[in-house]
């Protein structure tokens, strides 16, 4: 009786599995339709033609109605109680450890020795089980810090601390190191693009990140525009650096300054507004900034853009192959790659003082007000706050930051164009506060690095070819990815990465507060 | 002594009269109660008297400091301004000031019927975003407290200092570093109203303090207000639906209808006014002599 109910039961599940997996194969259909099985190309006669790609379409719908089926016939609860439990124990972490990186090299060596695969899907092999080691390693040791020290207690607070303190210690060295172990292990060609690309583009966005984050995770205004003041910040190096020959570090303040101009300029009319129609408002701005841009041809040279824009210097020696250039100056050979380190230097001292300064702002009664203002506009009136210089310094001291990554953009580029401040710059690193965790610095940081690292990814993931066939571009598939990042982590933290808020005093301890208290403002 | 005036306000919102040719004053040191029955105005008054509504016609005058200032009334409505600051004393007409002024300037805080916590910082946090406005003058406007300097960190101690006797006197010390919005209904509204005392105010209007309360509750409450008045030299503007909690702390009572002063004194004899209990029965007052007489009062 028993086992022929159980059977029963375990049919139905299978029959309730494969239905859920159908629909979301139905839903996967309908989605990638337009999007992956056709596509528009030029032919020979450079004539537009549709071109069908089947193949790769079923694939895609196949994933999805594997996925949703497997994700149904698992069994979650024990799952995630076996996970829990694993994570427990430190020896098993590391004999895990030990066995992903053995998996990865055994792989490696399986890609290698396939006839049609070449060294460099074998090399991407290693790259993601590298990564996935140390992703897997790093949550596995947050997990176990979290049990072995529970928060409630008097020492595990304090090592808690300890802790937190020491991994702060190690991401600064390993920040300060990274470009030095890089042009170490790779050498200069290999470790350029790397510093360039996952150094210097990912602390860009940390900065904008955590300048948006004033205006939108503490006071509460939902900016949409905020890439104008970035934009503001370039032109003005790269106009004020061509046209009068002033040097970068003169023009920093001055660009910051400029586009704090600015922000105050923008946060006049919209001072009335609230929520969507601020919103919208200050997308606007972004545009007539852009449109601005594009059409004053006298000034910025419109579409074309400005070129030539003076580099940085060592504080006055050029990164020049010469007599007088930096590395003959130093006795060192000349190589491109110094040039990069000192711009990874200097993106990474700015984004520090980015994070420093709104540290410090947050616990001083500006920081305060500027919490209370999200929190709630109405009180903070009643408490005698003025309401309008409190918004107007949040807008002004975000928009310097922006104004800062601009004009480092412009001297890290030498060309600045309207292309470069598009609404979609904005909506990323809104993507990238919201996704933080409103108001966390740690958060929006780790946003950063997931989304723009994980885009620039997107373009070394060549295993995706070993899967996919040998025409698959990655690099095609990024804002799909990216949306579909999103909405994950969307429904798995809505309240972003880092969700709750820490006091800027405390009586007796410093507590989180838990996400569900605190307002995301947008007003 | 006085310490509020109020003078022929009318609020009117298109067509609707909220508040119709309302004058009285409020004495310094006393609870001045505003009561009537819902929808009469009451909120609308404070709501004039903060600066939140701009009234339509009406003059509102405050004065702290010497008396003496109030000679200066008709002088200062002449010119236009917005008040007088001098060493003897201040006098401002609060309907020409917008509403962080009066609160930063002539120093009435309040409080509102529906809490307004800033419910995701803590207990402690809410009470420091009240003494914004010295801590901003010792931050140097921010400059100074960017620097580090000590006079800043000194301030803030103070402030703090400040906050938790506040803590200790509605008992909330415990809770300092607690979200204010996990704290239970009762200590919400205390706690609204400690943070209104630490803008160090000379009026507090408090807009249904006791709303929500148990009988047990409200009797603290009672007592509280009735401390505070005596302990800090403070006046209150009181509404309040709950009579016994008006009847035993208030000096003075206002009775409002549709917008009308319908009575004014003391509260016993409030209490027996015949338009009062028609006012709260919501029929004529003559009706109510009318069933007094036949059950035999
Ligand atoms: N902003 C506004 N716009 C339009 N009408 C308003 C506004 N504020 C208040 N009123 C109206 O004014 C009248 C008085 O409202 P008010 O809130 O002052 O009453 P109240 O005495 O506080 O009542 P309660 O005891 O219910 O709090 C009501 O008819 C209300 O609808
Ligand atoms: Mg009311």
């Amino acid at each position: 009786m028993a086992a022929e109910a159980n059977n029963v039961a375990s049919r139905s599940s299978l029959l309730l599995a494969l239905r859920a997996a159908a629909r979301t194969a139905l839903i996967a259909f309908g989605l990638l339709l337009p999007l992956i099985a056709f596509r528009a190309v030029h032919d020979i006669r450079n004539e537009l033609v549709l071109e069908t790609r089947w193949p790769l379409f079923a694939a895609f719908v196949a994933i999805a109605f594997a996925g949703r089926l497997l994700w149904e016939l698992l069994p979650r609860e024990s799952l995630k109680i076996r996970l829990a439990a694993f994570a427990r124990a430190p020896g098993q972490l590391l004999s895990a450890a030990a066995a992903c990186l053995v998996l990865a090299n055994v792989l490696r060596l399986a890609a290698k020795s396939l006839a049609d695969t070449d060294a460099a899907i074998a090399l991407a092999f290693t790259y993601l089980f590298a990564f996935a080691t140390f992703a897997f390693v790093i949550g596995a040791v947050g997990a176990w810090v979290i049990r072995r020290y529970p928060a409630g207690t008097e020492t595990g607070r304090q090592r808690r601390h300890q802790i937190g303190v020491g991994l702060r210690t190690g991401a600064l060295g390993f920040l300060l190191v990274y470009p030095l172990m890089l042009f170490w292990l790779a050498g200069s060609q290999g470790s350029i693009k790397w510093i360039d690309n996952f150094g210097i583009q990912i602390l860009i966005y940390v900065m904008l990140g955590w300048g948006l984050n004033i205006v939108v995770g503490l006071a509460g205004l939902l900016d949409l525009g905020y890439v104008a003041f970035y934009a503001v910040g370039a032109y003005s190096y790269a106009l004020l650096a061509k046209s009068f020959g002033l040097s970068f570090w003169i023009l920093l303040p001055l660009a910051g300054i400029l586009a704090a101009f600015w922000g105050v300029l923008l946060g006049f009319p919209v001072l009335r507004l609230r929520g969507d129609y601020l919103a919208i408002v200050t997308l606007a701005f972004g545009e007539i900034i852009r449109l601005v841009l594009i059409n004053w041809v006298d000034l910025t040279n419109g579409y074309a853009g400005i070129s030539g824009v003076p580099r940085p210097s060592f504080f006055g020696i050029p990164f020049t192959d010469g007599p007088d250039g930096f590395a003959a100056r130093f006795g060192l050979e000349f190589n491109a790659i110094y040039r990069t380190m000192f711009l990874y230097y200097v993106i990474l001292v700015l984004a520090l003082i980015t994070a420093y300064v709104t540290m410090r702002l947050r616990r001083l009664p500006i920081g305060r007000a500027w919490e209370a203002l999200r929190e709630d506009e109405i009180a903070c009136r009643a408490l005698g706050i003025n309401t309008t210089t409190t918004k107007l310094s949040a807008f002004a001291i975000g928009a310097m930051f922006g104004g800062f990554a601009g004009s480092f953009f412009a001297a890290r580029q030498g060309f600045v164009s309207p292309e470069s401040f598009t609404f979609m710059e904005s909506a990323v690193i809104v993507a990238i506060v919201v996704l933080g965790g409103m108001g966390s610095q740690i958060g929006v940081a780790a946003a950063a690095i997931v989304i723009i690292g994980g885009t620039e990814l997107m373009r070394e993931l060549d295993v995706l070819k070993a899967i996919f066939g040998r025409d698959f571009d990655p690099t095609q598939y990024r804002m799909l990815l990216f949306g579909l990042a999103m909405v994950v982590i969307m429904i798995w933290k809505p309240r972003g990465l880092i969700s709750t808020r820490t006091p800027s005093v405390f009586l007796k301890e410093r507590k989180a507060v838990s996400g569900a208290h605190v307002r995301e403002g947008h007003g | 002594m006085t310490l509020l005036r109020v003078e022929h306000l009318t609020m009117r919102f298109g067509g609707l009269v909220a508040i119709n040719d309302l004058s009285f004053t409020a004495e310094r040191g006393h609870i001045t109660a505003l009561i009537g029955p819902n929808g009469a105005g009451k909120t609308t008054v404070f709501n004039c008297i903060t600066g939140f509504y701009k009234p339509s016609e009406g003059r509102m005058a405050l004065q702290f400091g010497d008396p003496a200032v109030w000679d200066e009334i008709e002088a200062l409505t002449e010119r236009g301004q917005r008040g007088l600051e001098c060493r003897a004393g201040s006098l401002f007409l609060l309907e020409r000031m917008p509403d962080f002024l009066v609160a930063q300037k002539a120093r009435v805080a309040r409080t509102f019927q529906n809490i307004r916590l800033f419910p995701g910082m803590t207990v402690l946090e809410n009470l420091l975003v009240a003494q914004h406005q010295p801590l901003m003058r010792a931050s140097g406007w921010s400059v100074l407290g960017m620097l580090g300097l000590p006079s800043y960190a000194r301030a803030e101690r103070a402030a703090i200092e400040k906050a938790r006797l506040w803590l200790d006197r509605i008992g909330l010390t415990e809770r300092a570093d607690d979200p204010a919005g996990a704290l239970p209904y009762g200590a919400q509204r205390e706690l609204e109203i400690a943070r209104a005392m630490c803008t160090d105010p000379v009026l507090l209007c408090l807009d249904e303090p006791a709303a929500g309360l148990n009988p047990s509750e409200s009797a603290e409450l009672a007592r509280f207000l009735r401390t505070l008045r005596n302990e800090h030299a403070i006046s209150i503007l009181l509404i309040e639906h709950d009579m016994s909690v008006v009847m035993e702390i208030s000096d003075h009572v206002i009775v409002l209808d549709h917008g009308v002063k319908i009575a004014d004194g003391p509260p016993d004899v409030v209490r027996d006014d015949p338009k009062v209990i028609a006012a709260y029965l919501g029929v004529e007052h003559d009706e109510v002599s009318q069933v007094e007489a036949e059950v035999g009062l």
